[in-house]
């Protein structure tokens, strides 16, 4: 077996110190070691954006990032979204939009879109679709997806 | 209790009717009238599961880690086609955490001596984890036999041996309507092998516990994998359990059961520990099914005022080994067109390359790109405008079977979808673009599919004391939102508010229900479901109409009251039981068998805009104009999600989809989401999309068929006639890359 070497990651605002190879890339450290199965596995060559995390506040394949590397950073996946039973404003747009059918790319959008928002709350089209060219999804489509980031980015304006 | 019956019923599925006998119980009732007043049918609902879905807290298969749990990993062939010599596992073994290799010799009923396409499997590794299973299966050594192969479509049509007829279909003397033609197009359309590519991984994990089996899966159709699974382990029913939650994506590969469940299965039986089998993207493009490449014929004749005479379709399908069945191609050529002589013939050929599977109508996407690709090029030799060539050939019957539609909006969907798509502005030849060098174009084509379901489908429904309601259904929600669909329907029968309504299914403990397949999962379960809903309130009524000293035929249910006439008597349904400690009203409910006379067919038209630059070949799709007709729509939101996800899955089948093989090696050359290009956010156009709103009574007590597949079936034709009409180049080999747009040109 691998010898293991200890991670502390900072997840959600939540430190989780765990015992993991350390070749180990974040996407598996987070689901196999925090539990923290939001975060999808697609491909895991980099290719999908399901396992999309943002790292500092930037979108990051998990896949493709060793969990070391993520030591000492702020890391927030899915779960690390909603306040409490409270979904982010992305959240309960993308569920009213109907922008998640089989909601397996959602995680990974939802961080992509996030990250946009979170430095751009007013995205033109052409704005979002660079945002979340990194993510596909194979059900819905994208329409739906535009229409939900719109209206989240809306209510957060108004607020 | 209602009583039990056998009928006899006739349901189309994937193309193909079926006749079968069904056990129902109880009589079925009318559709919701048009002017019924519904709260909760036919109203945009949120996904009962919304937040579920994008919180990160819906549970997949490919998130469960049981405790105890080991990882199987299946070594895979490197040979399209060789013999199997031997394997030697000592080295696999002697890996730290390596737990069991099992081969043909140790599991004669998971392996064949021969394998007969690259990534057949030959061989399971199981581990402590997931990286030690992988790392074993590359120390696992095997000595093949090579043997010959074929992989090429058109290399393995010319063998005969390859090729077996497996459908024909004629009606009236193609030879003699040929005779009469003034006009014949014949052409010869090839499309390529398109990958589902479902975002969620196919797998399953098994649990042994001494006694029973339980099997999660990410699969449409749990109680076909139960069914399969209890076979390879040699099982009765009840010893095997499927759960399927949440699932990402299926399109029609994962209907019945996989290897990697038979691999989960039996494994865990012999091995007393959970076994978790999941397959990683290169074996999605491998071994988890896809759309047939086909090879297509089609010969269309006219008088000059472009009333066709014949039409002639064959179509020769690559199954890669699949061997049973084929899928419907020549389907849309029999059925869509008022034409007295049709003859057409439906072959099945034989490659070393993975097996095919259902893809989202199969065969008529594929047969629908050859055959209005055809009639766009008829339209054009007849200087017609394509959509006045289909309307003059327009069925009002079936054509098959001479029945009266149960419904047929399609002319409706034409005149809409060409009001949208501002077709009046498509000028023959095309109309420039902001450069010389830009060309632009409009295309239409035709949808027609089944969808309308039947039985066997079955529900209970659970009303608790407090006035909530549990559905009871084998169903698995696909992601198309079906889930919510059957709490609106129930909703709206026991008036209750959506969120009152509970749905316990995804497991095979519950009455049998119909596979998330077939564009008919709503359309099959959703009237069984209405029918428990109203015999939960039947027994309600009874109840409280003692209580209110009223015939139970003078009182009704608003808004979780029973109510007596008009302004009368009010009672709350949780007073109705409320001298009771405990109970349970149960309601149950059975799908009923199609009507005999009528045809059940679901309609649609695309309208495509394209962009072509003629220096580089690349075509840019503008906007798709999708408009449909299947009766009543149960939730428009959904519906709509479930259009622009079909039209975004035909657009990466139109103009980036395929898979590449080597015709040396056998091996698939883009068996990964890097050079297999499925659509992204950038490729996406503006999809326009609406419903005929009429309702499609006959069908069933809905009112309404299915809308899964339909969106997918016209878009690649529609694609293809708007940049022949953009630019002169007739592209008949999908899909249509930069560099079959220039070889076009040059034409």
């Amino acid at each position: 077996m691998t010898d293991r070497t200890l991670v502390a990651l900072d997840v959600n605002g939540q430190r989780y110190e765990v015992a993991a190879p350390p070749h180990h890339t974040l996407l598996e450290v987070l689901r196999e070691e925090c539990g923290l199965t939001g975060t999808k596995h697609g491909c895991e060559l980099g290719e999908c954006g399901a396992c999309t995390v943002l790292i500092d506040g930037a979108p990051v394949y998990s896949c493709l990032t060793l969990a070391l590397e993520s030591q000492g950073h702020e890391i927030t996946t899915v779960e690390g979204l909603a306040t409490g039973n409270e979904l982010h404003p992305l959240q309960t747009a993308f569920a009213e939009e109907g922008a998640a059918q089989c909601g397996y790319c959602t995680p990974g959008i939802l961080l992509a879109a996030k990250a946009l928002l979170d430095r751009n709350p007013r995205p033109d089209r052409a704005q979002m679709a660079e945002a979340i060219s990194g993510n596909l999804c194979r059900c819905t489509g994208y329409t739906a997806i535009y229409e939900a980031i719109d209206r989240a980015a809306a209510a957060a304006r108004s607020k | 209790m209602p009583s039990a019956r056998v009928v006899k019923n006739r349901t189309e599925f994937e193309g193909k009717i079926y006749e079968e006998l069904a056990l129902v119980q109880g009589a079925d009732i009318p559709a919701w009238s048009a002017d019924a007043e519904l709260r909760h049918v036919g109203r945009s609902r949120l996904r009962v599961d919304g937040p579920q879905r994008v919180s990160g807290r819906a549970r997949y298969t490919t998130d469960l880690m049981l405790p105890g749990m080991l990882h199987a990993r299946v070594v895979r062939s490197p040979h399209p086609h060789a013999r199997v010599i031997r394997v030697d596992a000592k080295r696999a073994l002697a890996l730290a955490g390596v737990r069991s290799v099992v081969d043909r010799t140790s599991a004669p009923e998971l392996f064949d001596e021969e394998v007969h396409y690259v990534g057949a499997p030959v061989a399971v590794v199981v581990g402590e984890t997931e990286e030690i299973a992988a790392d074993a299966a590359h120390l696992v050594e095997i000595e093949y036999e090579s043997l010959p192969f074929v992989v090429d479509l058109e290399e393995a049509i010319a063998d005969r041996t390859r090729v077996q007829r497996k459908e024909s279909y004629s009606r009236g003397d193609a030879r003699r309507g040929f005779r009469e033609a003034d006009i014949v197009v014949d052409a010869r359309y090839t499309t390529s092998t398109q990958l589902h590519n479902c975002l969620e991984p196919h797998g399953a994990v098994a649990q042994w516990d001494g006694e029973r089996l339980t099997l999660w899966e990410s699969t449409q159709a749990m109680f076909d994998v139960r069914k399969g699974v209890a076979k390879a382990i040699r099982a009765r029913l009840d010893d095997v359990r499927v759960i399927c939650d949440y699932m990402g994506g299926g399109f029609g590969s994962k209907l019945g059961h996989g290897h990697y469940s038979e691999i989960a299965a039996v494994l865990a039986k012999r091995l007393g520990r959970p076994i978790r089998c999941v397959m990683d993207r290169r074996e999605e493009n491998l071994v988890t099914g896809n759309r047939s490449a086909t090879v297509q014929r089609v010969r269309v004749g006219a008088t000059k005022d472009g009333k066709l005479t014949a039409l002639e379709h064959v179509a020769w399908s690559g199954t890669g080994t699949e061997d049973g069945w084929v899928a419907s191609t020549t389907g849309p050529s029999n059925g869509l067109y008022e034409v007295a002589n049709v003859r057409s013939e439906q072959f099945l050929v034989l490659t070393n390359t993975g097996p095919f599977s259902a893809f989202r109508a199969p065969g008529y996407v594929e047969g629908t790109f050859a055959l209005e690709s055809a009639m766009d090029e008829l339209a054009d030799k007849l200087a017609l405008d394509p959509l006045a060539l289909r309307r003059k050939n327009y069925a009002k019957l079936d054509p098959q079977s001479g029945k009266h539609y149960s419904l047929k909006r399609l002319d409706q969907c034409y005149s809409r979808g060409a009001e949208l798509a501002g077709w009046s502005r498509r000028k023959a030849g095309g109309t420039a673009g902001r450069h010389a060098y830009l060309r632009r174009g409009m295309g239409v084509s035709t949808q027609v599919w089944g969808g309308g379901g039947g039985p066997p489908a079955y529900a209970t429904i659970h009303l608790n004391a407090d006035g909530t309601a549990i559905v009871r259904a084998g169903l698995q929600d696909i992601g198309s939102g079906t889930k919510t669909a059957i709490a609106q329907i129930a909703a709206e029968e026991l008036s209750l508010p959506l969120e009152r309504v509970r749905l316990s299914i995804g497991e095979t403990d519950a009455p049998y229900g119909p596979a998330s397949g077939g564009s008919m999962t709503t359309a099959s379960l959703g009237p069984a479901v209405r029918l428990a809903a109203v015999d939960v309130r039947r027994q309600l009524l009874e109840v409280a109409a003692g209580l209110m000293e009223v015939r139970a035929s003078e009182i009704h249910l608003t808004d979780g009251h029973a109510v007596a006439g008009r302004g009368g008597k009010k009672l709350a349904l949780d007073e109705v039981f409320s001298k009771l400690q405990n109970y349970t009203v149960i309601g149950r409910g059975s799908r009923h068998p199609n009507p005999e006379d009528v045809r059940l067919r679901s309609f649609g038209a695309h309208f495509a805009e394209v962009e072509v630059d003629i220096r580089t070949g690349a075509v840019r799709v503008l906007k798709i104009v999708a408009v449909h007709q299947i009766g009543r729509i149960v939730n428009p939101l959904n519906a709509k999600s479930q259009v622009e996800g079909g039209v975004t899955q035909a657009l990466g089948y139109a103009v980036s989809e395929g898979r590449v093989l080597d015709r040396l090696s056998g091996h698939v050359m883009n068996a990964n989401l890097e050079d297999y290009k499925i659509p992204t956010v950038k490729d996406v156009p503006d999809i326009v999309v609406e419903f005929v709103p009429d309702l499609d009574r006959r069908a069933n007590n809905l009112g309404g068929i299915g809308l899964g597949e339909p969106p997918i079936i016209p878009t690649a034709a529609a694609i293809a006639n708007a940049v022949a009409n953009a630019c002169g180049a007739r592209v008949r080999t999908l899909p249509i890359t930069p560099a079959r747009v220039l070889e076009a040109l040059r034409r």
